[in-house]
């Protein structure tokens, strides 16, 4: 592991545009049955523009900043050794089908416990108009080789 | 109107308590839904040769499945404005029976404006999720 990784903000990835139906099949694999994921009248009278997403949703966004993160080559991360540790999102408001989301990850810590290395970053997601929407906060464990 | 008031809830009270059946299909429907196509989610052979007691659900899965019960219950009354999990044991699916895995979602705590749901997701009688916390807000 590189423990000067902290320093470092990546360059954002090219905008996720959230589709309708992808936003349906998520739902679908998530066992998401409220009306809002699916049916597109149901969300508008709930206020929202389009169906909405689940609150997991952004993970499909931020996965190809994580994939950033993990295709570095001095970042020093064996993608065979990693597990996911813990994740967070936190919401200025939900994602719904239509929006544009622009993700832009930063590492914001590195530590080592008992030959272990564990990597947390954050990514920040804004819409078309650079309002945010979501970030995602994700410890990824990367396992030593006696573990 | 306090969210209390607006949702019918008070701290302590059970929102939801389901028992999900994760199976090899879910994951596969998973993994093509969410982009993450991790073999360890579905080839016993590359489970196996990591060390893994089996193939794996998705964290992501267990997490979405979890607060899946929460959204079912809140419908278009609220939105979850945070939601956090710790991921302290693997879910292991088998072939045939797949994984029985419970979701119990309790309030943990109400201010004006915001709800903290609880959640407890075990399988097997073990919790697989760690502080798992959702805070939910009136639309």
């Amino acid at each position: 592991m590189n423990p000067d990784l902290p320093e470092r903000t990546f360059p954002p990835v090219a905008p996720y545009l959230v589709g309708r139906e992808k936003v349906r099949e998520f739902a679908r694999a998530t066992r998401a049955s409220a009306a809002v994921h699916h049916d597109v009248e149901a969300a508008r009278s709930a206020g929202f523009a389009d169906v909405v997403a689940p609150p997991t949703f952004p993970i499909v966004v931020a996965e190809a900043t994580l994939q950033q993160l993990l295709a570095e080559p001095d970042a020093g991360i064996d993608f065979s050794r990693v597990v996911h540790g813990d994740q967070r999102f936190t919401y200025s408001r939900p994602v719904v089908a239509g929006d544009e989301l622009t993700a832009t990850l930063r590492v914001t810590s590195v530590k080592t416990l008992g030959g272990n290395a564990m990597v947390t970053s954050e990514t920040d997601m804004v819409d078309a108009d650079g309002q945010h929407v979501a970030t995602s906060v994700s410890t990824l464990v990367v396992r030593g080789d006696d573990a | 109107m306090s969210i209390a008031e607006t949702l019918g809830i008070e701290v302590g009270q059970v929102v939801a308590d389901q028992t999900l059946t994760l199976t090899r299909d879910s994951l596969v429907r998973y993994a093509g839904a969410s982009g993450d196509f991790n073999p360890i989610h579905y080839r016993d052979d590359v489970a196996a040769q990591v060390g893994l007691p089996g193939v794996l659900a998705h964290g992501m899965l267990t997490m979405g499945v979890a607060i899946g019960t929460v959204t079912d219950w809140l419908d278009a009354r609220g939105w979850v404005s945070d939601y956090q999990v710790r991921f302290t044991r693997p879910v292991v699916v088998d072939p045939t029976d797949g994984a029985e895995v419970q979701v119990v979602a309790t309030v943990g705590a109400l201010d004006d404006d915001e709800a903290r749901i609880d959640l407890t997701v075990s399988y097997g009688g073990q919790t697989v999720l760690g502080k798992a916390q959702a805070r939910i807000r009136r639309l």
